[in-house]
């Protein structure tokens, strides 16, 4: 059992390390992720929350504007996620009378 | 659980920690605009300080904090504040959570959408830190309350 | 050059993970899996996620070690009784 589980973990292991070994290296211009254009040759997203966001909501931290304004959907639902857990955990954990 | 050790350091050490945790938390919150942070790790912070008190001078001390009931409420109250802003743009014939068209006189769009940046993530760190508490106080209960 | 920092933090981290997994008190286990968060926090923060990090350093190091731990008196104290 113990050997079964450590050549299924081996074999993972095997799988990520050569995955990682085809990532682009960090902070490379050319990859997906850094272009200023998508592979389709559209404008990329990231590029205008970069150039726009100072003028668009006059905050230096790009990361703040995204999160909650031009994204601001997703932090609502995040905040409904957390509310929901806490709910579930006290409907779950409220010890009978 | 067991009844609380009222030892004289974890004691102090609590009632020294916990203010500053809570101004920590209030400057991650408010300085979220110009430095790492915002709303989730500054009501997470804030959640910590009163979990902190609550486990080093016992159940019943925390409750002078949070109490127990206004958990859900605040809660309730942070989702709340977070939709309030997003349908204030409707208002004005805006988006969903499109913070330039609220209606509000005497801003720029932009100062606008700065500022309602700030209210939603008090929002968020109001939510976060009542239900982290409020999950404490459920898993705790008054059981440690000597 | 920060290479030997980040080489000596994944050897940490792995370290944590399995130390984790062998130990058998569940209060160590708990621990050192704020450990392991803590050494997460770290390495976000040399690829330069300062966002990441600090969520990371808040929730996994501060908050979620206290209530696995709370977690972990009421179960056993469920069990005796």
């Amino acid at each position: 059992m113990r050997l079964r589980n450590a050549l299924v973990l081996a074999g993972m292991a095997a799988v990520l390390l050569y995955a990682v070994g085809h990532l682009p290296s960090r902070g490379d211009p050319a990859a997906p992720a850094h272009r200023r254009t998508s592979l389709a040759g559209t404008p990329g997203a990231g590029t205008y929350y970069l150039e726009h966001a100072l003028e668009d909501a006059a905050t230096p931290n790009v990361v703040t504007v995204v999160l909650a304004d031009y994204r601001s959907v997703d932090t609502l639902g995040e905040t409904l996620v957390v509310f929901t857990g806490g709910v579930a955990c006290l409907l779950i954990l409220r010890r009978r009378q | 659980m067991r009844t609380p050790s009222r030892s004289l350091v974890v004691v102090l050490a609590a009632r020294g920690l916990a203010p500053a945790i809570q101004l920590f938390a209030l400057y991650v919150v408010f300085h979220g605009h110009y430095s790492p942070g915002g709303g989730f790790q500054g009501g997470v912070l804030l959640a910590a300080s009163f979990v902190l008190v609550r486990l080093a001078e016992g159940y019943g001390a925390g409750q002078h904090q949070i109490p127990r009931r206004a958990g859900l409420l605040l809660g309730v109250a942070g989702v709340l504040l977070f939709g309030a802003v997003g349908a204030a743009a409707f208002l004005t014939g805006g988006n969903f959570l499109d913070h330039g068209r609220v209606p509000l006189p005497g801003f720029a769009p932009a100062d606008l959408r700065s500022l309602m940046i700030l209210v939603i993530e008090v929002g968020v760190a109001i939510t976060v830190a009542a239900v982290l508490t409020a999950i404490y106080d459920e898993l705790l209960g008054d059981e440690d309350d000597a | 050059m920060t290479w030997p920092i980040e080489l000596i933090l994944y050897v940490v981290l792995l370290v944590t993970a399995l130390a984790s997994l062998e130990v058998h008190s569940l209060l160590a286990a708990s621990v050192i899996l704020t450990a392991f968060s803590f050494v997460c926090a770290l390495l976000m923060l040399s690829v330069g996620a300062v966002d990441v990090a600090f969520t990371e350093a808040v929730v996994g190091a501060g908050l979620v070690g206290v209530l696995y731990i709370v977690a972990i008196f009421r179960t056993t104290r469920r069990s005796t009784d």
